[in-house]
């Protein structure tokens, strides 16, 4: 098993209490989907992986380590296997494409060798590649803050590839972009995951989606663990338990992503 | 309700900017008793004007015919320890005021790191340059050297601040992005926080030089080196027209610095 | 191109070699401009009294603490007449301000030649510091509060005028049409047309000029100029370091509070 969660709990100083007791567990190279409503905790769920957040009780063990005790240097190694994937694409705007893609080294480098710039010939040639896989060879020296939506989440995918991680943490990859774009960023996500033999965990609200690419489902409410099967299984009556409202075809009407201004080039 | 309404004037006034009326008279009535208070201080002796009109009029018609000349080395050596104190005080000055505004911006700081610096922020933004100088001259003498370490200080109240607002308004998200790369606490700085600040770094950098330069004419009347103290030696010995070209003087280069410093700001952006 | 491929695998440069190029050259004029003026500075001063501070700071700390409580009631009363000079310099600089930044604005200005002299009349009061304005002054109307004033207020005036000038040139003119095209007077005009578009920048500026003021004010004592600077020169010279002590925790606690009620105002106006 690659990711092992067990009793994950987390209690926001304010009182608030995101998740309660979560147990899952994820196998190596397994696309997972993480659906529910806005505040079931898929948000802090993915973030206590990695640690952004901070759980309050619970193991997360990835590859054997329990990332819930490592301290900040054993963390940020920790990171490294794990790339994240962020809704509004989270680039340093000001900084190139290659800049940000080779981000994703960081945790690979020293501080000089990363303030210089210098990288290992190998990361750039595996930057390169990415980035014409996913389309953006000529864009390599571009700001980022030319691109258009969908250009900013491949970067941020090649970014989050580039880690050679084992584990890609997606938070609501396609929230911020217009329905076409959006089944391309999550086909992408889909093929370059298998293609890397990476498992992902893919937080999305849009349910449609979520049932056309990933192998399985996870449904989170109320912080809790309500549903977990094969897109299949994901019937009316499932959905009626994770987002509890009576016509569940209404709610996932107002979830759908909208089209969000996407920037021309 | 609405059939009273028909026959009686509906009547409308601009809503007070203060709404309750007691607090409305009292600020006004406040405002009345400190104006009349304060104004009593300020006493105007007209027989001292009168005798002082005539410092006035010599004043006047010695910027009419300003004197370069006479004591010409002397301003020349002023206005070069003015520029060069400017160059090294504001540099300087941002080298020591970079880390400083990292620790005080909140989003990246442990708190009392951020404490800490706000405080000493706090303190050299509170006393003005001339206090700064005094104090300098005083522990290390007459000359530049107090005038250099005045105008770092300065510089470091001023950019440290300003940097510093300016680092807790970046983008959250792609901090949050970089650290999640598994990036150390300097990574983060340089990949995820440095491109966010660095054009108005750049901004700040080049208005610090201007403002510096002004604070270089000025301190030397204090003691502190530079054109200033050229100027108060002229002025003790009512020697205007050496005084009127030295002020000429500083006016013209302040107004290059300040059109230098905004046509190159202009052209950042 | 940054990315070039070669046997080991690409590589890539962050800036091509002509940005690499110019930027070293700044960073070495900039570095062979501080050298120089080093030197020049390193010429000027003299050393032995350098090698001597820090025992002096130290000494001079020292004796700063405790702080002379007795002192606080002068410090404070000098504090008033500080406080005075700002209120009445920044009210003097606005008086000023406002009928030459409608001189200065390109939309309002009666003719291009009376502008370019209100644009100088304003730029002298911004290239002048407050402090060289109080030297000159003190020896025209004399010593005290009233050189202050005016001092804080000429030097004042620049800045407030740059600003109001600027907003009156950004003004909206399609208002300014729709109230004409009620039929209301010049006046009507201005009060329904331009004060709502400029009332927050003049507020703001106001505001803001006065907080500066309040630390302006602070050192023209120094000159003469009234106020707590004339304290705190005079507790130098006398090597009252513990009076010093006070005068400066009296000046921080005023500034510190001068900018909670000046930011609290702006953000009140805006």
């Amino acid at each position: 098993m690659l990711l092992q969660i067990n009793n994950l709990e987390k209690k926001y100083k304010n009182g608030l209490v995101a998740l309660k007791s979560i147990n899952l567990s994820v196998p190596e190279g397994e696309v997972m989907a993480l659906i529910g409503p806005s505040g079931a905790g898929k948000s802090t769920f993915i973030r206590c992986i990695n640690r952004l957040v901070e759980p309050t009780a619970g193991e997360v063990i990835l590859d054997g380590t329990n990332i819930c005790i490592l301290g900040s240097r054993g963390l940020r190694s920790a990171r490294k296997s794990i790339g994240m994937i962020f809704q509004e694409y989270a680039l340093v705007e000001q900084l190139s494409v290659m800049e940000n893609v080779l981000t994703g080294r960081l945790g690979y480098i020293g501080f000089w060798k990363s303030a210089w710039r210098r990288f290992h010939p190998n990361d750039i040639d595996k930057a390169v590649r990415l980035l014409e896989r996913l389309g953006l060879k000529d864009y390599i020296d571009t700001r980022a803050d030319r691109l258009s939506g969908g250009q900013r989440q491949r970067v941020g995918i090649a970014r989050a590839l580039l880690q050679n991680p084992k584990l890609l943490l997606i938070d609501e990859p396609t929230a911020s972009l217009d329905p076409k774009t959006a089944r391309d960023i999550m086909r992408l996500i889909v093929e370059l995951a298998h293609e890397h033999n990476v498992a992902a965990i893919i937080n999305i609200h849009d349910v449609t989606l979520a049932k056309a690419y990933a192998k399985r489902i996870v449904g989170l409410s109320g912080g809790e663990v309500v549903f977990d099967g094969v897109p299949q299984q994901l019937d009316d009556d499932s959905l009626t338990v994770i987002y509890g409202s009576e016509s569940w075809s209404d709610k996932h009407q107002e979830d759908s992503p909208e089209p969000l201004h996407e920037i021309k080039e | 309700m609405a059939e009273e309404n028909t026959y009686k004037l509906k009547t409308w006034s601009k809503p007070p900017l203060i709404r309750a009326a007691w607090l409305r008279w009292l600020v006004l009535v406040g405002t009345l008793v400190y104006l009349f208070a304060a104004g009593r201080t300020i006493e105007v002796n007209f027989s001292r004007i009168s005798r002082g009109l005539d410092h006035g009029v010599a004043m006047v018609s010695a910027f009419l015919q300003p004197d370069f000349t006479s004591r010409g080395s002397h301003i020349v050596v002023g206005v070069l320890e003015s520029l060069t104190m400017t160059v090294v005080g504001t540099i300087v000055g941002i080298i020591i005021a970079v880390p400083i505004s990292l620790g005080a911006a909140r989003n990246i700081s442990p708190l009392p790191i951020y404490m800490f610096c706000r405080f000493f922020l706090m303190v050299l933004r509170s006393l003005h340059v001339v206090i700064l100088a005094l104090l300098f001259v005083i522990m290390f003498g007459f000359g530049p050297f107090a005038g250099v370490l005045t105008i770092i200080f300065n510089g470091v109240g001023f950019i440290g601040k300003l940097l510093a607002e300016g680092i807790e308004n970046i983008n959250k998200k792609s901090l949050e992005a970089v650290r999640a790369s598994g990036a150390s606490w300097p990574q983060v700085v340089i990949y995820g926080v440095w491109p966010q600040i660095a054009a108005r770094f750049t901004g700040l950098s080049i208005y610090r030089a201007d403002q510096a330069f002004r604070e270089s004419t000025v301190i030397g009347l204090v003691g502190a080196g530079g054109v200033g103290a050229v100027l108060n030696t002229a002025l003790g010995r009512y020697d205007y027209n050496t005084g009127a070209a030295i002020l000429i003087v500083i006016i013209v280069m302040v107004l290059i610095g300040e059109y230098v410093s905004s046509s190159l700001r202009g052209r950042l952006t | 191109m940054p990315v070039t491929q070669t046997q080991q695998g690409s590589r890539w440069v962050r800036h091509s070699s002509r940005d690499v190029l110019v930027r070293y050259t700044v960073l070495l004029l900039t570095l062979v401009a501080f050298i120089v003026a080093m030197r020049f500075i390193s010429g000027q001063t003299m050393w032995v009294f350098v090698s001597d501070a820090p025992r002096q700071a130290a000494d001079f700390t020292a004796r700063m603490f405790p702080p002379d409580i007795g002192f606080f009631p002068r410090a404070v009363a000098a504090l008033w007449e500080t406080i005075n000079i700002a209120v009445f310099g920044t009210i003097l600089g606005v008086i000023i301000a406002l009928p030459l930044a409608i001189l200065c604005a390109k939309n309002t200005t009666p003719h291009s030649s009376i502008r370019a002299v209100a644009l100088t009349l304003s730029a002298a009061s911004r290239s002048v510091t407050s402090l060289i304005w109080a030297l000159l002054l003190v020896q025209v109307v004399g010593p005290g509060l009233l050189a202050g004033v005016l001092a804080v207020g000429i030097r004042s005036v620049g800045m407030i005028t740059k600003i109001l000038y600027e907003t009156i040139e950004e003004i909206d003119t399609s208002p300014i049409e729709a109230v004409k095209s009620t039929g209301a007077s010049e006046t009507q005009i201005f009060l329904y047309g331009y004060m709502p578009q400029l009332m927050s920048a003049f507020v703001g500026i106001t505001v803001y000029r006065w907080e500066i003021n309040i630390r302006e004010s602070t050192i023209i004592g120094i000159v003469g100029g009234g106020g707590i600077g004339f304290l705190l020169n005079s507790a130098i010279n006398r090597l009252a370091w513990d009076q010093v002590s006070v005068i400066l925790i009296t000046i921080l606690a005023c500034v510190f509070f001068a900018e909670i009620v000046s930011a609290k105002i702006r953000a009140a106006v805006n």
